[in-house]
């Protein structure tokens, strides 16, 4: 589903060039629950970005369900998002101001659905991440745990082909993040594609797959959680 | 199509959100706007009203109605020229009347002598000065709009005997007559005394142009009886078709060189006007107090925009992590862009309504207070306004509103 093949990402800053990816490949299938993993500067969060077609690599090519997304424009890639990605962020991102229902319904309004088909997905899915009575707050009047499941919903309204969650856990006492974790594990279990975002071995540690990004470069890519190796690197 | 709508009608949602949840600042900013509206309106008002005074005032004259006279309607840089032309004679009136009824196809109806001057007038122990004496015949209610509220214009008859009566106007029976009816009661004019056969309808006065409401008309035979001496005079000639009036003119001036024994190489000695040669000369006045006065005051409302403008870029700036988060979700650079135009344009938009409102209840005071001045609050103004409005809201929105839509996701997301 997603094939990436050898790309780089390179920064100006100021006079420096920032090699932030130095030619990474990787696939990703379909039903997969994967963790990147390594300390921070390593290209973690440029690889997030590439996937969630947030940034287009230097060099290399991305293939996302057979389309070339290193050549689409800005509006192309908003409609990749809109459709494929579904975010998870760490400090949530919901909009203070509106309930849990709009905050979800925002990426089926960029869609183009419909008013009645919209709450009714909405409502469905908040329902899904057991919030179907909490459809009528704001963001202030709910937990950290549910603002995080609002976000989860919001991720999962349009039916993404990946969901791409970015250190979910990050802003959570550790019983909630455990909640949340059980959340993916179930969305997983359910056939969502997740690729978790972290360095965190806790949380990478519920992943069937990991990868570990050093300097730029993937440093190793085995399946599961692997205690005596992913350890020293996840620190 | 349709998921423009949604992006609009959810841009006009977070909008109102917005506004409500920054209530004091969406005030302050809003505030510029509703003076610079206010401030526009009531110059549109002003402009309007000074323009319908006049057209009013010049309505006096009729559009199908030529005049004869000496000297013509507009500025002359050559006076000396004029200054020695011999004087409008009543006279000719009856000659030109002659002439007309046997030219066949004549674009002309009927020819009215008038004479002038101006006359205090006396009823009792009230006295009204400087009262416009117009002397004429019964014809005049052809060339004229004047209409009578009580009694009548005088006949044919009293025309021509130069019987002593008068129609006076509004204001004149106004002030003479505060209690009764003047009909049938004598008034008294440079010792004469006359009998009072009809008064006015009320015309209004603007700017103290010529109002029917302070003169007083009598026949001619009676004027010339008595006022004879420094009278001004002029002939009036109604025109069949106002749409021919060219052809009225030249029928007219070829008439009236007949009249003067004029030899084809002699040039004019008289001058024939109309309404538009009266209105051409007033027009350029009126438009520049209209572009003056506009124009002042659509500098506040600029100050009112730049206010909107910097506060968008502020609430860009605020929001540039949603900005991110909406753009990771899928809007497109136009649906924000559409967003913070929307943004700043509902703020302007309800300056506007507010502007107007209080420019409305301002109008009607003014209106209250001064009941001459023609003010005229219309709903072409009204939508002029909104449309103003609209339009500064997109001026002053567009340039935060693209930068915002130009925002790279990645670094927006990041922006704490």
């Amino acid at each position: 589903m997603i094939d990436i093949e050898n790309i780089t990402k390179d920064y100006v800053m100021g006079e420096e060039v920032v090699r932030a990816l130095r030619g990474v490949t990787l696939q990703i299938r379909r039903n997969e629950y994967i963790a990147i993993m390594g300390p921070s500067g390593s290209g973690k969060s440029t690889l997030m970005n590439m996937l969630g077609c947030l940034d287009t690599p230097s060099s290399g090519r991305y293939e996302f369900n057979g389309k070339n997304v290193a050549e689409m424009d800005d509006d192309e890639l908003a409609a990749v998002r809109n459709r494929e990605i579904g975010f998870v962020f760490q400090t949530f991102n919901l909009l203070p101001r509106a309930t849990s229902l709009r905050n979800v319904e925002l990426p089926l309004i960029y869609a183009g659905i419909e008013s009645e088909r919209r709450e009714a997905r909405a409502t469905q899915v908040l329902a899904d991440v057991g919030l179907g009575d909490r459809i009528h707050h704001k963001p202030n009047e709910l937990s950290g745990g549910q603002r995080q499941r609002v976000a989860i919903a919001r991720a999962l309204v349009n039916g993404p082909s990946i969901i791409l969650a970015d250190e979910p856990t990050g802003n959570l006492d550790s019983k909630t993040g455990e909640e949340i974790m059980d959340l993916f594990e179930d969305l997983y279990q359910r056939g969502n594609t997740i690729i978790l975002v972290t360095h965190e071995r806790d949380i990478a540690v519920h992943a069937r797959r990991t990868v570990h990004l050093r300097d730029g470069l993937i440093e190793m890519d085995h399946a599961g959680f692997i205690p005596e190796l992913d350890l020293p690197v996840a620190r | 199509m349709k998921r423009f709508l949604y992006e609009l009608s959810e841009s006009w949602k977070i909008a109102a959100a917005q506004m409500r949840s920054n209530l004091t600042r969406s005030t302050l900013t809003a505030l510029g706007v509703i003076i610079g509206i206010i401030a526009v309106t009531l110059m549109g008002t002003a402009v309007n009203g000074i323009s319908i005074g006049f057209d009013k005032s010049m309505a006096v004259l009729g559009d199908d109605v030529l005049y004869v006279t000496q000297w013509p309607w507009k500025p002359v840089d050559d006076w000396w020229n004029y200054r020695d032309r011999k004087k409008i004679k009543t006279e000719y009136a009856e000659t030109l009347n002659r002439m007309i009824a046997v030219t066949p196809n004549s674009n002309l109806v009927v020819a009215v002598p008038t004479s002038n001057l101006m006359r205090s007038i006396k009823y009792g122990g009230n006295q009204v000065d400087n009262v416009f004496v117009l002397g004429t015949t019964s014809d005049f209610i052809i060339t004229s709009t004047i209409d009578c509220t009580a009694g009548r214009f005088f006949n044919e008859l009293e025309s021509r005997g130069g019987a002593n009566v008068v129609v006076i106007g509004y204001d004149v029976a106004d002030a003479l007559f505060p209690a009764q009816s003047p009909i049938d009661k004598s008034v008294l004019i440079n010792g004469q005394l006359f009998k009072v056969i009809g008064v006015n309808t009320r015309q209004g006065t603007f700017l103290g142009l010529f109002s029917w409401d302070s003169m007083v008309a009598m026949p001619l035979g009676a004027f010339n009886k008595y006022f004879s001496a420094k009278s001004e005079s002029d002939v009036r000639v109604k025109v069949k078709d106002k749409t021919r009036l060219t052809d009225a003119k030249d029928e007219l001036t070829g008439l009236m060189r007949r009249v003067r024994g004029l030899p084809p190489e002699k040039k004019d000695d008289f001058s024939i006007n109309e309404q538009q040669a009266f209105k051409s000369t007033l027009d350029p006045v009126k438009n520049s107090i209209a572009i003056a006065g506009l124009f002042i005051t659509g500098l506040s409302l600029f100050v009112g925009a730049i206010g909107i403008m910097n506060i968008t870029f502020v609430s860009v700036k605020e929001r540039t992590k949603e900005i991110g988060t909406r753009k990771a979700l899928g809007a497109r650079r136009r649906t924000i862009l559409l967003q913070f135009l929307i943004e700043s344009t509902a703020l302007c938009l309800l300056g506007g309504f507010i502007g107007l409102v209080f420019a409305y209840l301002m109008c009607f005071g003014i209106g209250k207070a001064f009941p001459s001045f023609p003010i005229h609050f219309s709903l072409g103004l009204v939508l002029v306004s909104m449309i103003v409005s609209i339009i500064t809201g997109l001026f002053s929105g567009f340039a935060p509103a693209w930068t915002a839509s130009r925002l790279d996701p990645v670094t927006a997301l990041r922006y704490e």
